[in-house]
């Protein structure tokens, strides 16, 4: 029976009535007293020489308050790289400096190397107009082979286009080759991992200010995780003192990874702002948006599989081209490595993984963490790779794929890549995917769309990730810059409501309404009293922020842990209320009782004893309420699932239309259903845009030629099914406290695979040698294999 | 600049605009209704679309000069009279229709609009009135099976939760 | 945006007074020419509003011959029965919220090389009515956004005489939702004529081809022994010429079997 409130209750969400009355606040609807607008000059050449910026004529233009160029952050740092990767041969990775401003040379289109600053958004845009840059174009460098072969530099210190050479597991590259090399059967696919631009359709934003009289800086950001975005602009950009810059991230229009990161243009704004006295803002448009903001994906694989001749998994090697674009955004290494590699075992007993991941520096744009980050890159290089074996060895693809899953009995499980997976069922869930998917119906929907002239095709697909970043000590070790525990404070007013301030930002996954769930379960109280405070620095502990299917499982995690620190205190508080022992003292449904009597005092009562201590034991116990705890994961956790895709082919014009989504998932305990499958709803609609329209498409010259909805398609209403989702075969996560796993990118992770393998069954059946097609499959492209 | 007077929401608004001002840009910053969002150029995307004369429109590809004399109802104006969320208001709560909540206006009055003309539509027609509206969050999933909610169908059917 | 004054005329007489400005430009519905000016693609002196025009307004049936007003937005044009295969291709255009704004005297003025209602135009031998003349369709059409129209001169209505059997079948570029190839197909008493949009660098044009042959039988197998030349087709990162070369075929072929 579904419960109607608390932990496990299907909740309405309560932010909701702000954003469908108008009255939610993201940061473009913010104007601030004096506020000044910036627009930045942007590249049009992907790579060039600065020869010079005259910008005088540009200051003189009506409304004009301040020009900028990279000359006027030379003496600044630069925007870091949060993970240091080393290469096979022990070289650390190679770090340029990516500077507020282009200076010396701009290295993207849309690389800004100067912005202005002025009365109204449209004088400012017509002064950049007036800056005159001379910029001796170079050639581009786009192709990642050509980068790692050619003498032409993205960046000319590091007198390479190579940033690193990575291996994983180094120790069992020699084993896997020779696994590989005697297998009873080996299959190899080569294929591209297509770059996406995560397109949030809240475009970028930033309001900058400065209080002359005190020091303060504010800026207002888009940002997913206030607390890191304040950490980089302090300790390595503009060196502004911790606690004389506020963050704050209001309402954000989504994230999807793109907003993880620091930009420059967030630098800018503060810096201009003190120079001019007065607020700074900055909005980015549509294209600015595809033109700057992190990407995502964009590897170029060759995969090996091998197998024994009962089909079972001896090794996976892989050899991967990741390209990170002009600059290397924070996250950017993390990415392609150890939230890749770790996931080349999938949710199988294979003995040997072997990886190898050449970061590539190319005239595009930074290429960072996006809704899956990595695990979608090894996901789908590993479950197409099986099909491909499957229909090479004439098996079924969903019995190999349970011949080599890993059961429930080897838990805690080590994986051949490296993590230790500390709970799963994935036969269960590959059992509950064939019922909800209706498999056994499939050759009757087949033959009623032949009747049509259709290819129908199946395809299937099995995922395991690792989301809840993550432990610090493990990441420490592995090259992480940070820590990726998160925080919450609980304060408990003397009114008997409650302020939970969390480090994580809510931005679509309504933590104001599943936070108060978990806290109101635990309490036993009604959690309408309870309200989330999130997004700003000022308010808020220092936690990490909202990415990597995180929220839950560790800020939500630390919200449990400071929220037993309040039962405790608040049981002492009860113990000396009821002259009892608070060993006696038993909280239920919101009230405090000692145990085997009937004496008690409500949560509201003790509540107001500790803000008001009249007879209350001073010497024992301290006034108030509140309590703030961090938590740092023990683990990943490790949500997995099975999926499942139909979709009909147009054999006249390659068309593909999906009929029929399934996915099941396993993401442990479940605090509110609702929540959870919108988000994997949302994550199978940016997964099946992966693979069959999304096309991010730069020419030989370094020009996007995607850079708006008229040539990026975006899934439209009608590009989509009704989706059946499924999350009842949970096994609970075993090292955090309400035993839940990452729910956020499961979605964009498990589909891909799951649509491509389908395309591929249609065409087979149609009697076409067709064995794979690259992302995304387009009409064009599954008409030209047809040929 | 000329002067431009609309009823927006039922109330008689007036303002000095340059030739080149949106609609979107003077609701957002002369009248202070930033409901209305501008998610892209290029008329795409429709957080922006508000009713102007009682259609639907993206107000971000009309000028504010075009609407001189129109009347305006944009996401601020869709409430009960009591404040209450109207009947399309309630049902994206009730379905969890929204998550990031940035093309969520548009959305609610796209939704409004094919109500208005069409009362019980299909998925289909649902679906495909939804063309000029992204959303990045939700897979539409939940916004098709609001909007069918809202317009008294029984939704039961479509998967769960 | 760069700026520009806004005029609305409330006859043709005025507005075509009001485009003597040097660089002044007409604006329909602007669901095209908004976001070419704010890319800052063109600096009009003034914008010359059509919409309060109201002998631009409206659709009226004069025997065979359906007449719609050049500021005639694509939704009412969706809503007229009397010509379906046009009322269906306007139901398609954009999107509703574009369909509420958007004008056919603003596309065919602008003639995009994948909109949709240069294919209509031309595959009925639509005449083109502006403020100083009428001009036929096939002389219309003058390549990718190019057109007969003379500087400062409107489109004031477009008559199209109603075929016996029409349609329009779209296969839309996935991002835009324009035509990747469009193929209208119209049979009169005096034979058939196929238009083709967004397949070729030159724009709209007929496929005299398949005209001559579904003339002499009106069927999709009449198509069979033919073939379209993807020389001079678009290709770009939808699709190769030789791609929209087939689809042209394909589209046609449906259109054929959707108007029997």
């Amino acid at each position: 029976m579904p419960k109607d409130t608390g932990i496990g209750a299907a909740t309405v969400r309560r932010e909701d009535v702000r954003f469908l009355t108008g009255t939610g606040e993201y940061t473009d609807d913010i104007q601030l007293a004096k506020q000044t607008y910036a627009v930045f000059a942007r590249s049009t050449v992907a790579h060039g020489t600065i020869k010079s910026i005259d910008t005088s004529a540009a200051e003189a233009m009506p409304g004009v308050l301040a020009v900028f160029t990279g000359e006027d952050f030379v003496e600044v740092g630069g925007n870091p790289a949060g993970w240091l990767i080393n290469s096979r041969d022990g070289e650390p990775m190679k770090e340029p400096k990516r500077p507020v401003l282009a200076h010396g040379k701009v290295r993207h289109v849309g690389d800004a190397y100067a912005a202005v600053i002025a009365e109204t958004a449209q004088q400012a845009r017509d002064a950049v107009e007036a800056i005159e840059a001379d910029i001796e174009e170079l050639d581009a460098i786009v192709d990642m082979n050509a980068a790692l072969s050619g003498s032409n530099f993205v960046h000319d210190e590091i007198g390479t286009n190579q940033c690193f050479d990575w291996g994983w597991i180094e120790d069992n590259r020699e084993a896997t080759d020779n696994a590989i090399k005697n297998a009873h059967h080996v299959t190899t696919l080569e294929l591209v991992n297509n770059r996406l631009v995560p397109n949030a359709m809240e475009p970028r934003a930033s309001i900058g200010s400065y209080k002359a009289s005190t020091g303060e800086y504010t800026l207002h950001t888009t940002s997913q995780n206030p607390h890191l975005t304040r950490l980089l602009i302090s300790a390595f950009v503009l060196g502004i003192p911790e606690n004389m810059l506020t963050v704050i991230a209001p309402d954000v229009g989504g994230g999807f990874g793109s907003k993880i990161y620091h930009y420059g243009e967030e630098a800018l704004v503060l810096a201009a702002a003190k120079k001019i006295g007065r607020p700074v803002k900055w909005t980015a448009d549509r294209t600015e948006s595809f033109l700057t903001d992190a990407h995502g994906r964009d590897h170029v694989t060759k995969i090996e599989l091998a197998l024994d001749k009962d089909g079972k998994f001896l090794a996976f090697r892989t050899d991967t081209k990741a390209n990170v674009g002009a600059y290397l955004s924070n996250f950017s290494t993390a990415t392609p490595t150890f939230l890749h590699g770790t996931l080349m075992a999938g949710n199988y007993t294979v003995p040997l993984v072997y990886v190898n991941v050449k970061a590539v520096f190319t005239n595009t744009a930074p290429v960072d963490a996006y809704r899956g980050a990595g695990r979608p890159e090894a996901t789908y290089s590993i479950e197409r790779v099986i099909d491909k074996a499957a229909r090479e060895l004439g098996m079924d693809p969903i019995e190999l794929r349970r011949k080599n899953f890993v059961k429930p009995d080897q838990y805690p499980f080590a994986s051949a890549a490296g993590l230790e997976y500390d709970a799963g069922n994935y036969d269960a869930l590959m059992d509950k995917m064939e019922e909800v998917a209706d498999v056994a119906g499939f050759e009757a929907r087949r033959k009623e769309s032949e009747a049509k002239g259709l290819l129908r095709g199946f395809g299937v697909n099995a995922y395991i990730e690792a989301c809840g970043i993550a432990p610090s000590n493990l990441v420490g070790v592995l090259g992480s810059r940070v820590g990726l525990y998160d925080a919450a404070t609980v304060r408990v007013n003397a009114t008997g409501n409650l302020s939970v301030m969390v480090g994580a930002h809510s931005h679509g996954q309504g933590h104001e309404t599943a936070f108060p769930q978990v806290v109101a379960e635990m309490l036993g109280i009604d959690p309408g009293v309870i309200d989330i405070v999130h997004g700003d620095t000022s308010k808020i502990p220092f936690g990490m922020g909202t990415y990597g299917s995180r929220s839950l499982a560790v800020c939500g995690s630390a919200v449990v842990r400071a929220t037993e620190k309040i039962i405790n205190k608040a049981k002492k508080i009860a113990g000396h209320m009821l002259e009892a022992s608070e060993h006696d003292i038993t909280l239920a449904d919101g009230v405090f009782s000692v145990s085997g009597t009937d004496k008690s005092v409500t949560f509201g009562e003790v509540a107001l004893k500790a803000y008001i201590p009249h007879e209350y034991p001073l010497e024992d116990i301290e006034p108030g309420l509140e309590e703030t705890a961090f938590y740092d994961p023990a683990n990943f956790t490790y949500p997995s699932g099975a999926y499942a895709c139909e979709v009909e082919v147009d054999p006249e014009t390659g068309k593909v239309t999906v009929d029929r989504m399934t996915a099941v998932d396993d993401f442990g305990n479940v605090i509110n259903p609702m929540i959870v499958t919108g988000q994997v709803h949302g994550g199978l609609a940016q997964g099946i845009g992966q693979a069959l329209v999304e096309n991010t498409t730069y020419d030989e010259n370094g020009q996007l030629l995607s850079a708006s909805y008229m040539d990026y398609t975006m899934p439209r209403a009608d590009d989509m099914p009704m989706f059946a989702v499924d999350h009842s075969q949970g096994t609970p996560c075993t090292h955090n406290p309400l035993g839940v796993k990452g729910c956020g990118e499961a979605g964009a992770i498990g589909s891909p695979p799951t649509v491509v393998n389908a395309v591929i069954d249609a065409l087979q059946s149609g009697g076409k040698d067709v064995k794979h097609i690259d992302m995304p499959v387009s009409p064009a492209r599954v008409w030209e294999a047809m040929q | 600049m000329t002067k431009v007077t609309m009823t927006v929401n039922g109330k008689s608004v007036s303002g000095d605009v340059e030739g080149r001002t949106l609609l979107a840009s003077f609701l957002r910053e002369d009248q202070g209704l930033t409901g209305t969002h501008i998610g892209c150029d290029t008329s795409q995307c429709g957080a922006c679309v508000v009713h102007v004369d009682g259609v639907a429109v993206k107000s971000c590809t009309m000028l504010a000069a075009e609407a001189d004399g129109a009347s305006v109802d944009t996401i601020e104006g869709q409430a009960n009279a009591d404040g209450s969320l109207n009947v399309i208001q309630q049902a994206f709560q009730d379905h969890h229709g929204l998550q990031c909540g940035f093309c969520t206006p548009g959305m609610v009055m796209s939704a409004a609009a094919l109500l208005k003309d069409n009362p019980k539509p299909t998925e289909q027609e649902v679906r495909e009135y939804l063309e000029g509206n992204i959303c990045r969050c939700t897979g539409y999933h939940n916004i098709v099976k609001a909007i069918m909610a809202a317009s008294g169908q029984d939704v039961t059917a479509i998967a769960a939760e | 945006m760069y700026n520009f004054d806004v005029e609305k005329p409330g006859t043709i007489a005025e507005a075509a007074t009001a485009m003597r400005v040097e660089d002044a430009q007409a604006l329909g519905g602007g669901q095209t020419l908004i976001p070419t000016l704010k890319q800052r693609l063109a600096g009009p002196s003034k914008l010359v509003s059509l919409k309060g025009v109201a002998e631009m307004q409206g659709i009226s049936k004069d025997g065979n011959t359906l007449r719609i007003g050049g500021a005639t937005i694509h939704a009412a044009v969706a809503a007229e029965g009397s010509y379906s295969a046009l009322a269906a291709l306007a139901a398609h255009i954009g999107d509703p919220a574009v369909r509420n704004r958007g004008t056919i005297g603003g596309s065919l003025a602008n003639n995009d090389p994948a909109a949709c209602y240069p294919a209509a135009a031309l595959a009925s031998g639509a005449t083109i009515v502006t403020n100083t003349r009428e001009i036929a369709a096939d002389d219309y059409f003058q390549g990718m956004f190019d057109t007969a129209l003379d500087e400062g001169e409107i489109i004031t209505a477009v008559s199209f005489p109603i075929p016996q059997a029409a349609n329009y079948q779209k296969f839309v570029q996935p991002a835009s939702r324009f035509a990747l190839v469009g193929v209208f197909v119209a049979k009169y008493t005096d034979g058939v004529r196929v238009a083709v949009t967004g397949a070729s660098n030159e724009g709209v044009f007929r496929w005299t081809e398949a005209e001559t042959a579904l003339s002499a039988n009106f069927s999709a197998t009449a198509l069979d022994g033919l073939s379209v030349s993807p020389d001079n087709m678009i290709t770009d990162l939808h699709g190769s010429a030789t791609y929209r070369a087939h689809l042209v075929k394909v589209m046609t072929g449906r259109a054929v079997t959707a108007a029997s």
